[in-house]
C-alpha cells in the first residue's frame, strides 16, 4: 500500500505536489499540516475520491478500506444503531450484530445505541465515526482529523482505539494538526502547501533537523527564533556560535525549522 | 491594586447541575494565564461569567475590581473559538464593523492580511482568519484579552508567530486569559489553572498541574502484544511510537500482567502529560 510521486490539482492550484508515502500493515502514519496543507486531498486520493494528475496510488480494493471523513461521517438524524445498520448494510457486513457489539463495547458507546447522533458529544461522535469505518474489518483505515474538536480525555480514548487497531495488524493513516499527537505515530509526513516538508519516523525526523537549534533567553535573530515555555529557541542554519545551549528538540521545533528554511530558500 | 480579572467563589447552577462550583481566580496585568480542562469542565461558563455574558448564581466576577458593565466591558478584547467574524463581509469591512461597535478607529492592516483587505472572510484561509479576529479584538486597545483556543488548526510556524503577538501584548501590560486543552498552548502561558467537573483542581506551573500523576513507558519488542494485554487488564494505556504508556500504574499489577504473558519488557518512569492528568481525573 503506497502512493508514489503523487500530484493532484484542484482547479489551478497544486493541492499535492510530488508526495510519496508507504502505509505498511500495523503502522500508524500521521499526516500533519495546517489548514490547506493538502492532508484531506492525500487521504481522499488514498480512498480513490480524487484523481491524480500524475503519480500512482496503490491501495487495496475499496471494500478493504475504511474511511472516516473529517466531521466523522455519521448521520445526525439517525440513532447510533441506525447509523451502524446503514453503514453495515452498505458494506454487506456479515455478523453485523456481533461486530457492532464488539466495536461499541470497545468504544464505550453501548449505553448510547438509541441516542440520536446529533445529540452526542464531539468525542462520542468521533468514536462512532471510527466504529463505522471499522465495521467491515478493513486492511487500511483512513481517518481525517479524528481528534479535532475532541477534548483531551476523549482524545486519549480515541488513541487507544486507533492503537488497538494498528496493534491488530491494520494499516492506519490519520491526519492531524497537532505535532504532539503525531509524535505517537510510527511514521510522520508533514505537509505544507501540498509539498512534503518532512517525513520519517518521529525520531528520524527530529534527528534530521538541519543546522542547530539552541535554547536561549536572548535570541539574536528574532525572525529565526520562537518562544518555548519560559525560554526562546533559535535556529542557526550554519551552526550556532560557541557557548550556546543546544535545545532538546520536538517534532514541533523541527517543523518550525523546516518552514523557516522554506521561507529562506523561496 | 486590583487584579484585571477576578473570580471570587464564582458558581453557576443550571437546575440541579452545578456547571461552575466555587471558582476563585485572578489575572494580573502583563501575565498570560491558561485555563485548562476537558469539555464540560466548566471553562466556557466561567469565561461567560467573567465577560459579563452570564450572571453567576453565587460569587462574584470582577473586572478591575467591579462587576462588569456595558462600559467597563470596553476594556475587554475577546476572541471566541468560532472567531466571531462575518463571513459575508470583507476583511476591511469586518475591521470597520468591530471598530464602530467599540467606537474606535479601525486598525491598519499589515502583511498578508493587508493584501487580502477586499477578500471575503469566507474565502480566507484559517490562519489569516485567526489573525484578523485577533486584530479585531485588539484594535480598541483593551487591557484584558480573553482567547478561546487561539491557535487551533494553525500550522506550527504560524502558531508561534500568533503567540509572539499574544506575548507582546502581555509585555505591554495586557492581562491575557487563554482557554485551551492543548499542551503546546499551555506551555506558552505563565501560569496554568486546571478545571474538572466545575471545580478548580490544580494551579501553577505545568509541573504543579501534573503533580500526583504518574506515567510509565513500557518498551517491549512485541509492542502490539504489550498494548493488547495491558489494555485488556484494564489499565489506562496509550501508544507513544512503539512504547506503551500507562497512566497511574499499579507497579506490582503491571509486572504481574507482563510476567503472566511471558512478555519481556522494560518499564521506565516518564514525565506525565497534562492530558494524562486529565484522563486520571476523568477516571477517578
Amino acid at each position: 500500500m503506497s502512493v508514489q510521486d503523487l500530484t493532484v490539482r484542484r482547479g489551478h492550484t497544486l493541492a499535492l505536489d510530488d508526495v510519496s508515502l508507504e502505509t505498511p500493515a500495523g503502522r500508524i502514519t500521521a499526516v500533519v499540516g495546517g489548514d490547506g496543507a493538502g492532508k484531506t486531498t492525500l487521504l481522499e486520493a488514498l480512498v480513490g475520491l480524487v484523481e491524480p494528475a500524475s503519480g500512482t496510488v496503490d491501495t487495496p480494493d475499496r471494500a478493504q478500506i475504511g474511511y472516516m471523513p473529517s466531521g466523522a461521517g455519521s448521520w445526525y438524524d439517525l440513532t447510533v444503531d441506525e447509523n451502524i445498520g446503514f453503514v453495515g448494510g452498505s458494506y454487506g457486513v456479515r455478523d453485523l450484530a456481533q461486530r457492532a457489539d464488539e466495536l461499541l463495547t470497545r468504544a464505550d458507546l453501548m449505553h448510547a445505541r438509541d441516542r440520536l447522533v446529533g445529540r452526542l458529544s464531539g468525542g462520542m461522535r468521533q468514536k462512532l465515526g471510527f466504529c463505522l469505518a471499522m465495521l467491515h474489518q478493513p486492511e487500511l483505515l483512513i481517518l481525517d482529523e479524528p481528534s479535532t474538536g475532541v477534548d483531551p480525555v476523549s482524545r486519549v480514548e480515541l488513541w487507544r482505539l486507533i492503537s488497538e487497531t494498528a496493534a491488530a495488524g491494520t494499516a492506519v493513516v490519520m491526519s492531524t494538526t497537532y505535532l504532539d499527537e503525531a509524535e505517537r505515530a510510527g511514521w510522520v509526513l508533514v505537509l505544507e502547501r501540498g509539498k512534503n516538508l518532512l517525513s520519517g519516523s518521529p525520531d528520524e525526523v527530529v534527528a534530521s533537523c538541519p543546522g542547530e537549534v539552541v535554547e536561549t533567553d536572548a535570541p539574536v535573530h528574532t525572525e529565526l527564533s520562537w518562544r518555548s515555555g519560559e525560554h526562546y529557541r533559535e535556529w542557526w542554519p550554519d551552526g550556532a556560535p560557541d557557548g550556546q545551549v543546544p535545545a532538546v528538540l520536538t517534532l514541533e521545533d523541527v517543523s518550525i525549522v523546516a518552514s523557516l528554511r522554506e521561507g529562506l530558500t523561496s | 491594586m486590583n487584579a484585571l480579572i477576578e473570580a471570587r467563589g464564582l458558581t453557576q447552577r443550571f437546575g440541579d447541575f452545578t456547571a461552575v462550583d466555587d471558582v476563585s481566580l485572578h489575572v494580573d496585568a502583563g501575565e498570560v494565564v491558561g485555563l485548562l480542562g476537558a469539555n464540560g469542565a466548566g471553562k466556557t461558563t466561567t469565561i461567560r461569567m467573567l465577560l459579563g455574558l452570564a450572571r453567576p448564581t453565587a460569587g462574584q466576577a470582577l473586572l478591575d475590581g467591579a462587576p462588569p458593565t456595558r462600559k467597563s466591558r470596553r476594556r475587554l478584547g475577546y476572541v471566541p473559538q468560532g472567531l466571531g467574524l462575518y463571513s459575508e463581509l470583507t476583511v476591511s469591512e469586518n475591521l470597520a464593523f468591530a471598530a464602530q461597535a467599540f467606537g474606535c478607529e479601525p486598525a491598519g492592516l499589515e502583511g498578508a492580511l493587508a493584501d487580502e483587505s477586499d477578500t471575503l472572510v469566507a474565502a480566507l484561509p484559517l490562519g489569516l482568519r485567526r489573525q484578523l479576529a485577533f486584530v479585531c479584538a485588539l484594535q480598541h486597545g483593551p487591557d484584558v484579552l480573553v482567547l478561546d483556543e487561539p491557535t487551533s488548526g494553525v500550522e506550527p510556524l504560524a502558531r508561534v508567530r500568533l503567540w509572539d503577538r499574544i506575548r507582546s501584548q502581555a509585555d505591554r501590560g495586557v492581562g491575557v486569559l487563554v482557554t485551551t486543552h492543548y499542551m503546546q498552548e499551555a506551555r506558552q502561558c505563565d501560569r496554568l489553572l486546571l478545571m474538572s467537573d466545575g471545580r478548580l483542581v490544580a494551579q501553577g506551573s505545568e509541573a504543579d498541574i501534573v503533580d500526583g500523576t504518574r506515567a510509565v513507558a513500557v518498551h517491549a519488542q512485541d509492542w502490539a502484544r504489550a498494548f493488547e494485554i495491558l489494555s485488556a487488564a484494564g489499565m489506562a494505556v496509550n501508544l507513544a511510537g512503539r512504547d506503551v504508556r500507562v497512566i497511574d500504574p499499579d507497579e506490582a499489577h503491571l509486572q504481574a500482567v507482563l510476567a503472566q504473558a511471558g512478555l519481556e519488557a522494560t518499564v521506565t518512569e516518564v514525565a506525565p502529560t497534562i492530558e494524562e492528568r486529565m484522563t486520571m481525573l476523568a477516571r477517578a
